[in-house]
């Protein structure tokens, strides 16, 4: 794993007490090489208790986050996508599979195969872009109909060759537009769910950001669903739920609070079977470590799954969701 | 007695008969109730007529949404009611502007339903089914944990019975108020359906005014045959939304039942009229086909309610 963290990374506005210190390390640092040029003298010991300040403070912002503030870390432009994930979960083997065979190839949705230290994967996810031309290129990581056609081709050619399936998920949706609606977004969404749940390979998702509505779960369907720490799963949009809910969208917050949209919500409702611990300060602030933790949970898990029959597998995802759901008698 | 007194005593009478409907105790609404306005056309409609009509306008044959029940009473010749008992319950401790408990039971007090869903198994014409029907006016028809919970135990006793399955679709979508549980919920009826698809079991999804969203998204769209109703509207994002997305004006006819016939999305667009008739001939056909007959199943009729529900 190769890559390096991002350098100039564009801090949150909760995150301003730890930038403003960050800020007079830097200040130290360039007055440092003045003096160390003039008279010899370093400022080692207050940088260090700097540094520490602003790790103490960091950590504790990070402990006490809202959902709201999650929400800014899940939408971070420079949180690690789907290909630079790829990039670092497999820096030698990455075969990408285009095309839906129907006339299009939607980029919202890429897929192909990888190979970890259990084996050959087949890894699907939702691409969000870096900067406004790629995410023009990427429709923001929102799919069309033919981004779960193509994914399906993939389940199919997976399930053929025994390849477990990783989906990576970070989606604000699948896109609200006219062509959508004439190609059958809720039947290609549909259609995706119920054979995800037929499937006879394992199926493992990460939620790495974004988490939203049918057009998260159009690729979403597992045996295990892992969460990132500071990744949300939610029906709708907070911002889409306070203009529904609340008539107004600057109610976003108390929609986020309302919703349950955390990882850690998720664990309480049974619905995720894990959360993975992202570097202090969110995955943008260090991918290498981002990815690595998804390496280190997801590995044993699917070794484990392969081992599993096929009947195993769709028994154990019916069982799964089969439970979800909380109700009264009248 | 003399004419005079006959022509008083008639008199007398007419007005104690006029005085004794005066008493009947129809307030306006009541007497407004047995006039109905066309949403299309804006004749108005004797509300019996409309009734009789199966609720459809008889100028411009404009197809009112109607209610779960009325819609089984309409359809089914028997019918046998289960899971009637299963409510929400509030899992998140949802409050919006006003809290989900109070909603919910402000639903069930209005409809008489405990959800958005009714269940059971049926005789169409003949045919022997399960099948479920939505309900609007239960929070619009929104689909939360007991939607999903009562589509799987029906899809179950479908697979148990070898009983084809029908579902009649009318909501907005996913229950907000349940946040996640709702949208999981896309999962277990797409999974349980998955189960009834390997089995051979024929699933028909009649898609009625309005279907949107997760539920388009899961059981919806799932159909081995999926119908439209005639003047449904059927999508995915609603159509603000999509309007907002895209900055432009959606044409008139979008999202309707015949313009999704257009694109290819359903199998048929049907008047309320000939639903009975197709369905059970769609049942037949693939029962005759199939060999798969129906195990027997003791009916213990359910009465349907006549309120008339326009939702």
């Amino acid at each position: 794993m190769t890559s390096k963290p991002p350098k100039d990374i564009t801090p949150l506005d909760f995150e301003k007490p730890i930038v403003e210190i960050e800020d007079r390390i830097q200040a130290l640092l360039s007055q440092v090489s003045e003096q160390v040029s003039q008279h010899g003298e370093t400022l080692d010991d207050e940088i260090e208790a700097l540094k520490n300040k602003a790790q103490t403070i960091r950590n504790k912002v990070y402990a006490a986050l809202t959902p709201l503030q999650k929400l800014q870390i899940a939408r971070h432009p420079q949180r690690p996508n789907f290909t630079e994930l790829i990039q670092l979960l497999s820096p030698e083997c990455w075969f990408e599979l285009h095309g839906d065979r129907a006339g299009m190839d939607d980029r919202a949705i890429l897929g192909g195969i990888i190979e970890l230290a259990c084996g050959p994967v087949m890894v699907i996810g939702t691409q969000k872009g870096k900067g406004m031309k790629e995410n023009l290129t990427h429709n923001f990581g929102m799919a069309n109909p033919e981004g779960y056609r193509k994914a399906l081709k993939l389940f199919y050619h997976a399930e053929k060759f025994k390849m477990p399936i990783l989906t990576l998920i970070d989606t604000p949706g699948a896109y609200p537009g006219i062509m959508g609606e004439q190609n059958g977004i809720g039947q290609a969404i549909a259609f995706n769910i119920r054979e995800m749940a037929r499937l006879k390979t394992p199926i493992v998702s990460v939620v790495t950001g974004e988490g939203a509505s049918g057009g998260a779960l159009g690729v979403g369907v597992a045996n295990k669903i892992y969460m990132m720490e500071h990744a949300l799963y939610t029906v709708i949009s907070p911002e889409g739920c306070a203009s529904i809910l609340w008539r107004d969208a600057a109610f976003a917050e108390k929609a986020a609070d309302a919703l349950k949209i955390t990882a850690q919500d998720l664990i309480a409702m049974g619905i995720s079977d894990g959360i993975i611990a992202e570097p202090s300060g969110g995955g943008h602030r260090d991918p290498v470590k981002f990815a690595q933790a998804i390496v280190d949970t997801i590995v044993p898990v699917l070794s484990t799954l392969k081992q599993e029959t096929g009947d195993a597998l769709t028994n154990q995802r019916y069982e799964k969701y089969r439970s979800i759901g909380a109700f009264a008698i009248a | 007695m003399s004419l005079k007194d006959w022509f008083a005593s008639k008199r007398n009478k007419a007005a104690r008969l006029h005085a004794s409907s005066m008493n009947n105790n129809l307030t306006d609404e009541d007497i407004c109730k047995l006039w109905t306005q066309c949403f299309s056309c804006q004749e108005n409609i004797a509300t019996k007529t409309l009734d009789a009509n199966l609720m459809v306008c008889p100028y411009c044959q404009y197809h009112f949404r109607i209610g779960a029940y009325k819609r089984i009473a309409q359809l089914c010749s028997t019918f046998s009611e289960i899971d009637a008992n299963l409510k929400p319950s509030d899992p998140l401790g949802f409050t919006d502007t006003k809290p989900y408990k109070d909603r919910f039971e402000a639903a069930i007090k209005k409809t008489g339903l405990n959800d958005a869903i009714v269940c059971g198994v049926a005789k169409i014409q003949s045919e022997l089914c399960s099948i479920a029907v939505m309900d609007f006016s239960y929070l619009g028809g929104s689909m939360g944990s007991v939607v999903g919970e009562k589509i799987t135990r029906l899809a179950e006793l479908a697979i148990e019975k070898q009983l084809p399955l029908i579902i009649f679709s009318s909501s907005g979508g996913a229950r907000m108020q349940e946040g996640t549980f709702s949208l999981m919920q896309m999962v277990k009826t797409g999974a349980v359906l998955a189960k009834l698809h390997d089995k051979s079991l024929l699933y028909i999804s009649v898609l009625t005014e309005p279907t949107f969203g997760g539920v388009t998204a899961s059981y919806g769209m799932l159909g081995d045959v999926n119908i439209a109703e005639a003047d449904a509207r059927i999508g995915f994002a609603g159509r603000r939304v999509i309007e907002q997305t895209i900055r432009q004006k959606l044409p008139n006819d979008f999202q309707t039942a015949n313009y999704l016939l257009h694109y290819g999305q359903v199998d048929t667009v049907l008047p309320r009229k000939n639903l009975a008739e197709k369905l059970a001939t769609l049942i037949r056909l693939h029962r005759i086909s199939s060999g798969i007959e129906p195990l027997p199943f003791e009916f213990q009729p359910t009465p349907v309610p006549q309120t008339v529900q326009t939702s």
